[in-house]
């Protein structure tokens, strides 16, 4: 499955367009975290546990997009959009959607 | 009578010790990342990264893969605190400011980090994003960065 935040995959050729697929997750991240970002708060810097909660996230969101893409006979998703909400203190919704296609070498 | 007046200045004492403790140690790990930042800036500068949407004239792509890197980065106590007296006179606010930079510019270092481990030295169609991470009280950005890495024959 090729996956692209283009608008065309080089070297090949689009034959179909099956429409947006997308994929979400909402997520939320524990106590402990939560507590030990408030100690980072002191002091600044990275929040190391936040920026691995969202590339997991990210994944995952990546990751049912796809599935979704596949299971109507997608064989590319480009054109790919990230998007991140806020749902309430603590927790939040990442996006990921793009538009199925079916291509093959140029 | 003494313990008295310390105990009832407790919050006062605690306030400025974060504030002290933030502005050392704040100041102490913006340096380092900044200086982090511009080894690897250096060594990865034969990744290039753009932000045009099409395959350069004369290179030939074969593969694209979708690749992204992210950080998040928060603001410490010092910083949060005058952003409070900043929010009320207005102005330019520079603790932010290098805040801001030092998040992106990591999180198109990692995209880049993220790019080589494929095998790829030529990632189009860069784009940011930086989302404010709720929760309690703190100041915190996520900042992303994604684009599509080719196979260059």
């Amino acid at each position: 499955m090729l996956v692209s935040n283009l608008e065309t995959a080089p070297g090949h050729r689009i034959t179909a367009h099956l429409g947006i697929v997308q994929g979400s997750t909402v997520r939320a991240k524990h106590a402990g975290k939560d507590i030990l970002a408030g100690f980072k708060n002191i002091v600044g810097g990275e929040l190391k546990a936040y920026t691995e909660l969202m590339q997991e996230a990210r994944a995952e969101a990546v990751e049912r997009m796809t599935a979704e893409a596949k299971a109507i006979g997608a064989n590319a998703v480009l054109n790919v959009r990230f998007v991140t909400t806020s749902i309430t203190a603590g927790a939040a919704e990442i996006l990921a959607y793009g538009s199925a296609v079916t291509i093959e070498p140029a | 009578m003494n313990t008295g007046f310390w105990l009832e200045t407790l919050n006062l004492w605690i306030l400025l010790a974060l504030l002290v403790l933030g502005y050392g140690v704040g100041r102490l790990l913006e340096r380092r990342h900044y200086q982090s930042i511009r080894a690897r800036e250096q060594a990865l500068r034969h990744v290039l990264a753009l932000n045009t949407r099409y395959v350069p004239e004369g290179v030939v792509a074969t593969g694209a893969q979708l690749v992204s890197g992210g950080v998040v980065i928060s603001s410490d106590y010092f910083k949060t605190f005058v952003a409070g007296f900043r929010a009320f006179f207005g102005g330019r606010f520079r603790g932010y400011e290098t805040l801001l930079e030092r998040a992106r510019r990591e999180a198109l270092l990692r995209l880049k980090e993220a790019a080589q481990a494929q095998g790829s030295t030529l990632v189009i169609g860069v784009r940011f994003e930086s989302t404010t991470i709720a929760g309690s009280s703190t100041h915190s950005v996520e900042v992303l960065a994604f684009g599509t890495a080719l196979k260059t024959a």
